[in-house]
């Protein structure tokens, strides 16, 4: 088949589904915020709530599109463009299972096979601050300003460490894509117990896993680290401005850099599609992608849980975290890891 | 493709290139600069050069211009005003630049003579591995001596943030 058309219906498939799932996402989560916190959540649209990311989206959609009269209009309207644009790009080259044969047309379920998977991932998304940046001093307010600098100095620091634990697992692995380290994690110790990063030697990444993650709600803005959108400080940060469909560009990409980030951790920290324990392929319905969603999405309750229960650092605190905490770690995460991957071999 | 993609983005950079001198705004400025990095980065991949197009979005347009950005907001900078220029520079930048364009011509055609020209997809040493050998192998010591000289400037900028502090 044509490499261009199969592309084109590759990407087709994996936007609309990640459109589909960001939708739900916010529906997931306002359940599972409210049941945490012992609150009943959105019920009333459709059975359980279910269309309510429906009316919301209908909401945005009809409501007035508002540009402040002293913003710097051409970025103004970059910006959220610009976020949703860069959080899209790089779930390209994530691989979310195995060669499968659709229709006879034998293809990867992953759109690009880049050999430095990993180092675009992390190139793209050190460029998604660009959107909050912008949109926080396009709108020529004090408190979306405010925001975009804790925003871009928070971003920075915490790329640090998020860099530091992903390079671990890639020691290991011996490759920088994807989906060679997805394979390099296909084995079972003892016949049972599954060789993934976070277990495995020679230094099970259990530590950079760990850091990994924290680092990761940092670097998506969440809770406990979304002081580019403190409310209680800034009104709403840097999107104060933004209204209708500007306002849900830049919770979009909130959400599907969520996603991506959730994608990278399972990939190199979870084995990917790989399944628990061997010997699950003849169960129906139980395939590679199941395993890979599964995984994905008990991170993502993770990031949900965080939000549920933590309250926001003070902005000190974090830098200090970041700094004197996270970057220590990660970096003798790092050094333990590449000494035994270098004395075993 | 790779012809019609490499002339979007060639031209993509030169726009951006010149719209970094134009613009009034330093933040616009920046972005233009980022715009050509960016496509910079898309012409290296286009040539086999993986990680160096990785590297060059990751280092310059994520980590350094966002610096760039942050001090621009931080000191708050406003739009420049614009001069007319000296007469000197009206009267000869026309010139200096054709000038200037005439002696690089110059230069790239004998240096490389009986060059064909660049073919996409004629050189696939560029990924990590081959990044990483050449560096620590063949070009082991400019290697080191460049970190070492980005240490001194990181400590030298440490000791004149102190002395502003005092």
């Amino acid at each position: 088949m044509n490499f261009y058309l199969l592309s084109v219906i590759k990407a087709a498939v994996v936007v609309g589904v990640l459109m589909l799932a960001l939708l739900y996402l916010q529906w997931i989560e306002r359940r599972v915020v409210a049941r945490i916190q012992v609150r009943l959540g959105p019920n009333r649209v459709g059975p359980w709530g279910l269309l309510q990311p429906i009316a919301d989206s209908l909401k945005l959609l009809l409501k007035e599109d508002l540009i402040p009269p002293g913003a710097n209009k051409a970025l103004y309207v970059l910006a959220p463009f610009l976020a949703i644009t860069l959080s899209l790009i790089s779930i390209s080259v994530v691989p979310f299972g195995p060669r499968v044969t659709v229709a006879g047309v034998p293809t990867w379920m992953q759109l690009a096979d880049l050999n430095v998977g990993v180092i675009l991932i992390l190139a793209i998304s050190s460029l998604t601050v660009y959107g909050v940046v912008l949109a926080g001093w396009a709108s020529n307010s004090k408190y979306p300003l405010l925001g975009a600098l804790r925003a871009s100095a928070q971003m920075i620091s915490y790329e640090l460490p998020l860099g530091l634990t992903v390079a671990a697992p890639l020691l290991m692995s011996n490759t920088l894509s994807l989906r060679g380290i997805v394979a390099s994690q296909a084995h079972y110790y003892w016949g049972f117990f599954p060789a993934w990063n976070v277990f495995r030697g020679p230094f099970p990444q259990l530590i950079g896993a760990a850091v990994f993650t924290v680092a990761a709600f940092a670097e998506t803005n969440r809770v406990p680290f979304d002081l580019p959108e403190a409310e209680t400080e800034l009104v709403a940060g840097f999107h104060t401005e933004y209204s209708s469909m500007k306002f849900a560009g830049f919770f979009m990409a909130e959400y599907s850099n969520m996603i991506t980030i959730c994608c990278l951790g399972t990939v190199l920290f979870l084995g990917g599609w790989l399944p628990p324990f061997p010997g699950l392929d003849a169960v129906p319905f139980v395939g590679p992608l199941f395993w890979f969603l599964l995984k994905t999405g008990v991170l993502l309750f993770i990031f949900m849980w965080v939000r549920a229960t933590m309250p926001r650092l003070r902005y000190d605190q974090l830098m200090r975290f970041a700094w004197s905490f996270m970057f220590p770690v990660a970096m003798a995460n790092l050094l333990i890891t590449a000494l035994l991957v270098a004395w075993v071999g | 493709m790779t012809a019609i993609l490499f002339v979007l983005f060639a031209a993509v950079a030169i726009v951006c290139g010149i719209n970094v001198v134009l613009r009034k705004h330093p933040v616009e400025s920046a972005l233009a600069l980022i715009g050509t990095m960016a496509s910079l980065s898309v012409i290296y991949l286009q040539l086999g050069a993986q990680f160096i197009a990785a590297a060059q979005v990751f280092v310059y347009a994520g980590a350094i211009m966002v610096l760039f950005t942050f001090v621009i907001m931080l000191v708050n900078a406003g739009a420049e005003e614009k001069s007319r220029g000296a007469w000197m520079a009206r009267l000869a930048g026309g010139p200096l630049l054709v000038a200037l364009i005439a002696i690089l011509g110059f230069v790239v055609w004998r240096a490389f003579p009986g060059s064909e020209g660049v073919t996409f997809g004629g050189y696939t040493g560029g990924t990590a591995e081959n990044v990483g050998r050449a560096i620590f192998t063949t070009y082991l010591l400019p290697f080191e001596i460049t970190s070492l000289l980005v240490l001194i400037a990181i400590v030298g900028a440490v000791v004149l943030g102190y002395k502003e502090l005092d």
